[in-house]
């Protein structure tokens, strides 16, 4: 018996080795870009499957909206490449090499989730292929990668936002944090918050973590509500921060949450129902206050194909690959550096505003939305714009 | 580290840890089952575990039946699953080697997980929500789900069950001889194939049972859902002592108040929760392999 069970750890050990194995070995690149088939190939690095999937759909469905309408540049069809990173870092690699070494991608778009695109970055930056964040919020993202562009505003300003609104308009003095410290995103997003939030005189009365695809946060929860803070904030993901404020209603407790971006996907209300009602959050768009001519042709674009509300991440989807197309079209072909060299100079019209790029490769943002989870939906509450 | 620990906490986490324990002995009898009659850890109990909540999430969501019948009809569904899984996978290599059936499960772990993505998409859904378990009773300042009370009712009640069916019928007796010694058994007369189907369905039955007290508890569904409860339950067979049915329930409750007590003391240290069980897991291994209730026998392999 206990050999039947020494055998069965060594090959559950195996089988995860195994599935780590695919990330290594990638050294016959040739540059990637430039080849001269009559396609041109984007990647959509993307979660498909796994805790961030709901989030990765969303960008997904945005990109394909614009594929739809920009189809073909340079006199070449455009062909999408489905990389699915799985939620998870290891598996982020290995879709990173499968898409630079055997599919042979020109540029990528993604990820959902800063810690999946930390990930891949590495493995672009070594095979010299640009890639477009469209959602990934972290400073690291683009850190020291001169191939990672994004088009979203970053954590510090995010940061920022949320500490000036939950002191000032929540009135909140005392914030006790829950976030996922398996995720560079909320680790950097609660380090940003807590830094401003005290730089406004505020405290900070219990940190707890937790990890993605945990289910049970009654003990985060308890020592959190402990000291009575004023309200709980929770960067991290949105199916655990829906199942948290569901146990946090089970304890009798009415406090009000607090979160990034990373929450505005619908499956935080079909998951968490009556309980993620008052969660205020920082988005980077809404329908309900467009920006410019953009916004309004890509909201109409999107009701009629999804017969819904475009979400942020699907705005941002859509805004990556318009920037992707323009880049190519004003570089004049597929070569990552004429493409680096036209991303510093365009300014693309997007959805979620005017589009150009600072050196480090961030979009130059100064503006977030706010909202807050009413009857159902995200409800749209002021723009916030920080210089 | 510790803060303010009220007794009103500390109750409030013994509530916690039961319901958790009792959603962990219900999937971790399963695993003990299988692998007392067959010396074959089941790895794919964990994504029947998982198919059981989509089944119940079409049932109600597509088929429009109330939560009784459709519970019900579940768990018969996962019944027949496990028959199925155990015909297809296990059957064909009855007189094969231990590990080839073991790989076999395996495999029918990862098929059934892929299957899910393809079929039910990896999108999460919301296990449907059944208020007459869901909601909340206060008792002074302790507040819990209504689930959390039938919880372990649901639990004792299975066990006692399974043990009376293991104990006093002809199926548990042919099951005993089983899994004492296969070969005599078939010699004695017993349908072995009927035994092990038996065995299987009961089985998916329970970790059907599982599924739903977890979903609603924690009503997320998604094609991966069933892996951590799955290695969790298989850490408590281990470490009541894989075989033994009570050793089962004792890991697994074992393992939840464990899991629950230790964030209660020590919060810093609330994502390394998972951890605790596989150190668990290490140590029983280390100091008494055959786990708490296990007894030692010569190995048969």
């Amino acid at each position: 018996m206990k050999k039947a069970i020494s055998l069965a750890l060594a090959l559950t050990l195996a089988v995860s080795f195994a599935a780590c194995g695919g990330g290594g070995g990638g050294g016959n690149s040739q540059g990637g870009g430039g080849s001269e088939s009559d396609v041109i190939k984007i990647g959509v690095f993307e979660p498909l499957t796994g805790g961030n999937a709901g989030g990765g759909e969303l960008e997904v469905r945005g990109i394909e909206l614009a594929h739809e309408k920009y189809g073909e540049v340079l006199g070449k069809k455009i062909e999408l490449v489905k990389a699915d990173n799985k939620s998870d870092a290891v598996e982020a690699s290995v879709a990173a090499s499968r898409l630079v070494e055997s599919e042979k991608v020109d540029i990528v778009i993604g990820s959902w989730g800063s810690t999946l695109s930390n990930a891949g970055g590495p493995i672009f930056k070594e095979n010299k292929i640009v890639c477009m964040g469209a959602s990934c919020t972290n400073p690291n993202v683009t850190n020291s990668n001169e191939y990672y562009y994004r088009v979203c505003f970053i954590d510090p300003f995010q940061g920022t936002v949320l500490a000036n609104y939950a002191f000032n308009d929540l009135g909140a003095k005392n914030v006790a944090i829950i976030f996922e410290s398996s995720n560079d995103y909320a680790v950097g997003l609660k380090n940003f918050f807590e830094e401003a939030f005290k730089e406004l005189g505020g405290t900070i009365s219990s940190t707890s973590t937790y990890q993605l695809d945990d289910t049970d946060f009654s003990s985060q929860l308890q020592a959190a509500l402990a000291n009575n803070p004023d309200c709980i904030f929770a960067p991290g993901n949105f199916t655990e921060a829906a199942l948290m404020m569901q146990q946090a209603r089970q304890t009798g407790s009415d406090i009000q949450f607090l979160g990034g971006d990373t929450f505005e996907v619908p499956e935080l209300i079909t998951i968490g129902g009556d309980a993620v009602e008052g969660c205020a959050i920082t988005s980077f768009f809404d329908p309900a206050a467009p920006i410019n001519d953009t916004t309004t042709e890509f909201i109409e674009a999107y009701r009629a194909k999804y017969n819904e509300e475009p979400a942020a991440f699907a705005a941002l989807g859509y805004d990556a690959y318009v920037t992707v197309y323009k880049a190519i079209e004003a570089a004049g072909s597929v070569d990552s550096d004429a493409i680096r060299d036209a991303l510093s100079t365009i300014v693309v019209p997007g959805a979620t505003g005017n589009i150009r790029f600072n050196d480090k490769g961030d979009a130059i943002i100064n503006l977030a939305v706010l909202k807050v989870v009413k009857d159902g939906k995200f409800e749209y509450l002021s723009t916030v714009t920080i210089d | 580290m510790i803060q303010n620990l009220t007794t009103e906490m500390f109750i409030q986490s013994v509530a916690n840890a039961i319901s958790v324990g009792s959603l962990y002995a219900m999937v971790a009898i399963g695993y003990t089952m299988v692998y007392g009659i067959l010396r074959l850890i089941n790895f794919a109990h964990s994504d029947i575990f998982m198919m059981s909540m989509y089944f119940v999430f079409y049932l109600i969501t597509i088929f429009a039946l109330p939560w009784p019948i459709a519970f019900i009809a579940a768990v018969l569904a996962t019944g027949v699953l496990g028959i199925v899984v155990e015909a297809a996978a296990y059957r064909p290599l009855r007189e094969a080697p231990r590990i080839s059936v073991l790989i076999s499960s395996i495999g029918v772990s990862y098929l059934m997980e892929n299957f899910g993505v393809v079929v039910f998409s990896g999108i999460q859904k919301q296990f449907p929500p059944v208020p007459a378990f869901q909601s909340v009773v206060v008792i002074g300042s302790i507040y819990f789900q209504k689930l959390s009370l039938y919880m372990p009712v649901v639990t004792a009640i299975s066990v006692v069950g399974l043990l009376y069916l293991i104990d006093k019928t002809k199926i548990g007796m042919a099951m005993r001889a089983t899994s004492k010694d296969y070969e005599t058994a078939k010699l004695m007369g017993i349908n072995i194939n009927t035994v092990i189907s038996t065995t299987f369905a009961i089985g998916s039955m329970l970790a059907c049972v599982g599924a739903i007290m977890w979903g609603l508890k924690y009503p997320k569904i998604e094609p991966y859902v069933g892996i951590m409860p799955g290695l969790k339950c298989f850490i408590a067979a281990v470490i009541g002592g894989i075989g033994n049915i009570k050793g089962a329930v004792v890991g697994a409750y074992l393992l939840g108040f464990m899991e629950i007590m230790i964030v209660l003391f020590i919060p810093a240290l609330s994502s390394y929760k998972d951890a605790f069980a596989f150190i668990m897991l290490i140590a029983i291994l280390l100091l008494r392999p055959a786990g708490i209730l296990g007894e030692k026998k010569a190995d048969k392999v």
